[in-house]
């Protein structure tokens, strides 16, 4: 009978495996590029930056870094443990009102802030009426555009990544744990340094590095309260130095410190898997406080939502009532249309990506793919500044050869993409994607692979099996990711500046450039609607969290 | 020879080597039953073959087409292959009904005719009221039936059954059994089916393989595996049995229960006489114990001290207690239950006595 076989198909090139690392190879371009600018660079710079600013930059950097770490990590593990282990008069709202600053940009916070306390100020105003005081001698009042400002600022918006991590982590915890803890003859504050604090810490470290990775991206703040770390200094070097080389070579040494964060990120993710003895997830206990405690632990997280929020919110509110019409003249309605375009086209490719990647990692047997989908999700770290050196390069190689081919075929063409919004598309992709792919992976890891079996056994191929049984499957996880790029995407400040066309304005870079020149109250409204947008994953990320514990009323 | 062929198969995850060349065949209308214990390779035997595996070592066909060779890459992916499969947790679409899971691999080629046979499917397997009824809402038992007909319904060249019946509760799995078996019967497909149950598999099975470590240990119908297992392992997998060891003197060996017959072995041979709970016939001491119908009774009987005596309904449990200790388990018809400490006069059904080696001497 052998002679009678048929015989098979050519093996052919697998789709989702060419496509992942293609994927990955465009993402890794700007970062290959930035490295690549910075080694080949021939000007002389680099020795100049080094003996001038480079000193500078770490040092503001490393200090930003470590006050903004030190005061998440205390304010956002604090509140967590409190709203997960103790009952007070509205402990259940803060758990989810402690998430709001998550909304606001760093950089409107700056702004807000910077209005209320400065010499014009609305505090500083009140302060002269009361006292008789009438010129700045007369009193002394913090610098609020300074080093100790922008940590305020930062900690005040990024601690929510450490509470929403730690607070998890706290309900994950098997209630017996704590409580053999407590039987053991610790006492509450004893279990929460000994045990809760522990078992929760590779969550914490993983919240503290996003909160760093955050810190570093930062262009607005930093840039208006001329605290000089790195991130400024590549736009320093970049835009009035005039030198591409000494940015990427900034970017190069920022690139390590990236690094770092990125290990120790995933080291704490693996480490993560702690096996919870218990599988008893009863209600957690709650300590019911009352009087001096009750009032203390109310005022511990209701002062970061008022800063962190409350306050930009209703100053903006105010402003905005005020002076909309300044804003809409200012062509408010075309900012938003622009800020749309960018944010839905990222959102829906980096969605569409992400799944393509996912799958294919679903899809392969070798760990070729899964790195290529791992290189795909750095870009995260990545801070904008250095993104938008890597991004504007390849894209004006790929219009001078685009050009190039057209001219040998006798058309002239001119830039396509530089000058367009691919650039700023390109940019906030290779940011944004982890989020997506992330998002898309988690969803199809509840999907069990008999499921992928059941569909090819029943005659689909893995293209069919992914329209027909998994994407249905995802569909809401899938609209969530778009949700959680769109709105990234909406906030970006530093790749948006750097890569948007010319004369091309969306709701951040207004924003930003309105408020840079004290006209705050005019760029009032779209700063509310950044805001407004923001707190959309604020509500998705607080109705996931309260499912997440089984046991959880 | 149509039907699903798989030619000398080994496989290994990582260092772990899970099948050994393994060769089954099954022709069209048979149902074949893999059986061996939990990870001897089974499930990943019945994966390459949808080709849901990649083939390592060896050659698959389906109707005379080769489609998984291990020699190269040339493997057919699990779509082009036309094999059913039915997953032990059954693998139905949650977002979809159980018309739309059934229909989920019908061409639309040939869906008329198909569609037609669905709906007849759906009657007799009693689920025409929950057409539109989405899985999580189903019982276990009418899950399986929906997974059943799911893989059926594409017309498959061949049908895989992954533990079909594991998820189900006991009282309902002689039930569904039945079912099951006759609607792959009258489909006339070629049926490989994997279980842990050698009850299961000598019910459904035409003819049954036993797996040991990656390899085939025995080939047979239910029958000839049940009385004449190739070796220790088979036996003991049947069923629990009583284990007794002595050297063979004289082409026979001498055991506690009587003298038995090991014409294969040379003398010197240390043997295991190898005797099922129900193979003892038991009498009172001054009897003679009574053969079954159908029943080869050794020629030497023993009498015995009772140890304990238990009824179990249609048979009684009676444990006998050797002088060296030894506690023997049988199982005999009715009801006999005689005090402890009273003496038995044993006899054993040839039939139900095995002798083997112990395979570590010389």
């Amino acid at each position: 009978m052998s002679d009678a076989k048929k015989t098979l198909p050519r093996i052919r090139l697998n789709l989702w495996s060419v496509g992942a690392l293609i994927i990955a190879l465009a993402v890794a371009a700007p970062l290959f590029t930035v490295v690549g600018i910075a080694i080949t660079d021939s000007s002389d710079i680099w020795t100049h930056l080094y003996n001038t600013v480079l000193g500078l930059y770490l040092e503001r950097t490393i200090i930003l870094m470590l006050g903004v770490g030190i005061g998440t990590l205390v304010i956002g593990t604090g509140t967590a443990w409190l709203v997960t282990m103790c009952r007070f008069p509205g402990s259940r709202i803060f758990e989810w009102a402690l998430l709001l600053p998550l909304a606001v940009p760093a950089y409107v916070l700056a702004f807000v802030v910077t209005d209320q306390l400065e010499y014009a100020g609305t505090v500083q105003s009140v302060l002269r009426d009361m006292f008789g005081w009438t010129r700045p001698q007369d009193y002394w009042f913090p610098e609020i555009r300074s080093m100790g400002g922008a940590i305020t600022v930062m900690t005040l918006v990024l601690y929510p990544y450490v509470y929403l991590l730690a607070r998890s982590a706290f309900l994950e915890q098997s209630v017996c744990v704590l409580e053999v803890s407590r039987t053991l003859g610790k006492t509450a504050w004893g279990s929460f340094f000994r045990v809760a604090i522990p078992l929760a810490r590779p969550a914490i470290v993983v919240g503290v590095t996003l909160v760093l990775m955050e810190v570093i991206n930062d262009f607005g703040t930093v840039d208006y309260f001329a605290v000089q770390t790195f991130t400024a200094g590549i736009f320093d070097v970049w835009l009035n130095m005039n030198s591409v080389g000494g940015a990427a070579q900034l970017s190069s040494v920022l690139l390590l410190v990236v690094l770092v964060l990125i290990v120790t990120e995933r080291m704490a993710r693996r480490g993560r898997k702690f096996h919870h003895t218990s599988n008893k997830y009863s209600e957690l206990p709650s300590y019911q406080l009352r009087g001096s405690r009750a009032a203390l632990s109310f005022v511990a997280c209701a002062t970061p939502v008022l800063l962190g929020f409350v306050l930009p919110a209703s100053v903006l509110s105010h402003y905005a009532l005020s002076f909309y019409e300044e804003t809409l003249s200012a062509d408010y309605f075309s900012y938003v249309a622009n800020s749309l375009t960018l944010s839905a086209s990222a959102a829906f490719i980096a969605v569409v990506i992400g799944l393509f990647l996912a799958y294919a990692v679903r899809l392969s047997q070798g760990p070729w793919v899964m790195i290529a989908a791992r290189t795909a999700s750095i870009g995260y770290a990545v801070p904008g500044a250095i993104l938008a050196v890597g991004v504007l390069w390849p894209t004006g190689a790929l219009d001078q050869s685009i050009s190039w081919v057209g001219n040998n075929f006798g058309i002239a063409i001119g830039s396509v993409m530089i000058g367009t919004i691919v650039p700023v598309i390109y940019g906030y992709l290779v940011r944004f994607l982890a989020l997506a792919y992330g998002t898309s992976e988690a969803s199809l890891g509840k999907i069990t692979p008999n499921m992928d079996g059941a569909a090819r056994t029943l005659g689909s191929n893995p293209s069919q099996a992914l329209k027909r049984v998994h994407f249905p499957l995802m569909r809401g996880s899938l609209m969530t990711a778009a949700i959680l790029v769109f709105v990234d995407c909406m906030k970006e400040l530093p790749l948006t500046i750097i890569l948007r066309p010319f004369n091309f304005d969306t709701l951040a870079t207004f924003v930003y450039q309105y408020a840079s020149d004290e006209l705050l109250e005019e760029s009032a409204l779209g700063a509310l609607t950044i805001v407004g947008a923001g707190i959309i994953p604020v509500i998705l990320l607080s109705v996931t969290i309260t499912r997440s514990r089984p046991g959880n009323r | 020879m149509s039907g699903l062929h798989l030619r000398a198969i080994s496989h290994a995850f990582g260092d772990n080597q899970v099948l050994s060349g393994v060769s089954v065949y099954v022709a069209p209308g048979e149902l074949v039953c893999l059986l061996g214990p939990s990870g001897c390779g089974k499930t990943t035997l019945l994966r390459l073959a949808a080709g849901l595996e990649p083939l390592q070592k060896g050659q698959i066909d389906i109707n005379d087409t080769l489609v998984a060779d291990g020699t190269n890459s040339n493997q057919l992916p699990p779509e082009k292959r036309g094999a059913g499969l039915m997953f032990q947790d059954f693998a139905l679409f949650p977002h979809l009904n159980v018309r739309d899971n059934i229909t989920f691999g019908i061409d639309s080629k040939n869906s008329d005719r198909r569609v037609a046979w669905v709906d007849e499917a759906l009657t007799s397997m009693g689920l025409v009221g929950y057409a539109n009824a989405y899985p999580h809402t189903l019982s276990g038992g009418q899950q399986q039936r929906v997974a059943l007909v799911r893989a059926l319904a594409p017309d498959p060249r061949i049908l895989l059954l992954d533990e079909p019946f594991s998820g189900l509760d006991v009282a309902r799995r002689a039930q569904i059994r039945t079912e099951t078996l006759r609607l792959v019967k009258q489909s006339g497909v070629a049926t490989l089916m994997v279980t842990h149950d050698p009850e299961e598999a000598m019910f459904m099975a035409d003819r049954i393989l036993v797996m040991n470590e990656g390899r085939i240990v025995q080939d047979g119908t239910p029958v000839d595996l049940y009385s004449s297992p190739q070796d220790a392992f088979v036996a003991e997998f049947f069923g629990p049995v009583n284990k007794f060891k002595g050297t063979v003197k004289a082409r026979r060996v001498e055991t506690p229960v009587g003298v038995f017959n090991a014409d294969d072995y040379a003398d010197g041979t240390i043997v295991n006489v190898l005797v099922r709970p129900e193979g003892f016939r038991l009498a009172d001491a001054d009897k003679k114990p009574f053969p079954m119908p159908g029943d080869h009774l050794n020629q030497t009987t023993v009498v015995l001290e009772v140890d304990t005596a238990r009824p179990l309904g249609r048979s009684s449990y009676v444990a006998l207690k050797l002088s060296s200790g030894q506690i023997i388990e049988t199982r005999v018809p009715g009801l006999f239950l005689p005090p402890p400490g009273a003496q038995v006069c044993v006899g054993v059904n040839t039939d139900q006595a095995h002798v083997f080696p112990i395979a570590d001497t010389p």
